[in-house]
C-alpha cells in the first residue's frame, strides 16, 4: 500500500469483487464495484473532485482565496463528496437537501462543515434543484457547479470508473448502474461501449416518481440536462425500476455474502439479477454492477434487521438514491 | 384485453383519486390513448399533440421503461402491469 499526499488522492481505483454465488444463472458471472471505498464513502467523491477541479481550471474558483462559496442541490452523496473536497481545499459549501434523507447523510455533511438549506421532501430532488437554481440566480457570486448539467460529472466516470472496470474485467458484457444524475451511466457506459460495442448498458432506478408526491403536474418532472445533451437515451439498452422491497432484499443478500452496501446497491444488484435471468440459456455473460456506497449511512433505517415489509415501507419515505 | 395501470399521485386527481385503473388495449399506445379518452384531464400530460410520449412521463411494463423496448408499440398481455411515473432525478 502506498502513502498518499492528500485524502483526495484516495478517490477512485475501487475494487471489484465477485458475487457470482448470487447469480440466478450458472453461466452468468456478477461482479460488484465497491464505490463505498472512496474516502467520502460513495461514488460521488469522483464527481465532487472533478466538478471542483474543473471550476478551478475555468477560473470560477481560486485555490487559497478566502470566502468562496459553492451551492449545490443534492440528495446527499454528491453533497458529502463536495463537503469533503471543500473542507480539504478551504471552500464554503451550501447544499440544498430534501428533508427526507437519512440522518447519517445530514451528519456527514455537518461534520465536514457544509451548510444545509432544506428543500421540501415532498418534491424530492426536483425541488432541491429548483431551489438551488433560484438561490444561484439570486446570488451570482456563489459558484453553482450544477452536477446535473456539468459535463465534468460524466467525464469523471469516462476517465475513471469506466477505464478501471475495463482494466480489471475486460470480459465484461453488461454494465449495470443506478440512475440518479445519469453521470455514471453516461461516462462509464460510453467508455465501455467504445471498447466493446456489443456491451449492454442497463440503468436501474427507484420508483422515485411514486414516492415524490409534491409535484403539481408532469411539467414539474426533471431530466438531467447532461442525459439529453450527451445522448443518454441512445446509450442505454434497458432502464428498469426496482422497488424498495426488492432493493432491501438484495441489500440483505449482499450482506449474506459479506458485502455491507447501501440500499441503492441492493437495487442495482436486483437489476443485475434480472439482467442475468434474461441472458439466453447456454450463453455466458459477465455483469459488472456499481455499488454506489456502503451501508453505514442506512443503519438508522433498520434495513438489515427489521421486518422486510416494514423496512420496505419505511424506505418509501427516505431518499436512498 | 384489460391490464391494470398504476397511476402516480400527480395523475390520480384526473382519475377520480384512483391509484390503479383497468384499461383495455394490446399495446402501450392503445392503453395511453384509451386512458386519455376516459380521463380527458390527462390529455397533454401523457402524449404530446404529435402523439408521442410526453418527455416527463415514464411508462413501464412490468417495471421496464418502454422507451427502451418498443415505445408506444410495446405489446402488453393479460396479467402485465403497466405503471406511469413522472421523471424525477437522484444524486
Amino acid at each position: 500500500m502506498a502513502a498518499y499526499h492528500s485524502v483526495l488522492d484516495l478517490i477512485g481505483n475501487t475494487p471489484l469483487v465477485e458475487v457470482s454465488q448470487l447469480s440466478p444463472n450458472p453461466d452468468v458471472r456478477i461482479l460488484v464495484k465497491l464505490e463505498g471505498r472512496n474516502p467520502g464513502g460513495s461514488v460521488k467523491d469522483r464527481v465532487a473532485l472533478a466538478l471542483v477541479e474543473q471550476a478551478e481550471k475555468d477560473g470560477l474558483l481560486q485555490p487559497g482565496e478566502p470566502d468562496q462559496v459553492l451551492i449545490e442541490p443534492t440528495s446527499g452523496n454528491t453533497g458529502i463528496g463536495l463537503a469533503l473536497v471543500c473542507r480539504v481545499k478551504g471552500y464554503h459549501l451550501k447544499v440544498v437537501l430534501p428533508t427526507n434523507v437519512s440522518v447519517e447523510r445530514r451528519q456527514l455533511l455537518e461534520l465536514w462543515g457544509a451548510e444545509i438549506i432544506e428543500s421540501p421532501g415532498s418534491e424530492g430532488s426536483n425541488g432541491a434543484v429548483r431551489m438551488a437554481r433560484h438561490l444561484a440566480d439570486e446570488h451570482p457570486h456563489w459558484v453553482f457547479l450544477y452536477q446535473y448539467a456539468n459535463p465534468a460529472n460524466p467525464k469523471a466516470h469516462y476517465e475513471g470508473t469506466g477505464p478501471e472496470i475495463w482494466r480489471d474485467c475486460p470480459e465484461i458484457t453488461h454494465f449495470v448502474a443506478g440512475l440518479g444524475t445519469s453521470g455514471t451511466l453516461l461516462g462509464a457506459g460510453r467508455y465501455l461501449k467504445e471498447q466493446n460495442p456489443g456491451l449492454q448498458v442497463w440503468a436501474i432506478e427507484p420508483p422515485a416518481g411514486e414516492m415524490v408526491d409534491g409535484l403539481r403536474n408532469l411539467d414539474d418532472g426533471y431530466i438531467p440536462p447532461i442525459f439529453e445533451e450527451l445522448g443518454g437515451a441512445a446509450l442505454l439498452d434497458r432502464k428498469t425500476v426496482v422497488r424498495p422491497r426488492d432493493s432491501v432484499e438484495w441489500t440483505r443478500r449482499l450482506a449474506d455474502v459479506g458485502l455491507f452496501v447501501g440500499i441503492s446497491s441492493g437495487a442495482a444488484m436486483a437489476g443485475a439479477v434480472r439482467c442475468a435471468e434474461q441472458v439466453p440459456g447456454g450463453d455466458s455473460a459477465v455483469i459488472v454492477v456499481v455499488s454506489a456506497d456502503d451501508g453505514w449511512k442506512y443503519l438508522s433505517t433498520g434495513a438489515w434487521t427489521g421486518d422486510l415489509d416494514a423496512v420496505a415501507e419505511r424506505a418509501r419515505d427516505v431518499i436512498y438514491f | 384485453m384489460a391490464v391494470d395501470v398504476r397511476l402516480p399521485t400527480v395523475l390520480r386527481s384526473q382519475a377520480g383519486g384512483q391509484a390503479i385503473v383497468t384499461v383495455e388495449g394490446s399495446t402501450i399506445g392503445d392503453i395511453l390513448r384509451t386512458l386519455v379518452a376516459e380521463y380527458p384531464g390527462m390529455a397533454g400530460q401523457l402524449l404530446t399533440e404529435d402523439g408521442v410520449l410526453h418527455r416527463f412521463v415514464n411508462v413501464y411494463v412490468n417495471d421496464d421503461d418502454v422507451r427502451y423496448l418498443s415505445a408506444l408499440d410495446t405489446p402488453v398481455k393479460e396479467g402485465d402491469e403497466v405503471s406511469l411515473l413522472p421523471a424525477v432525478a437522484g444524486g
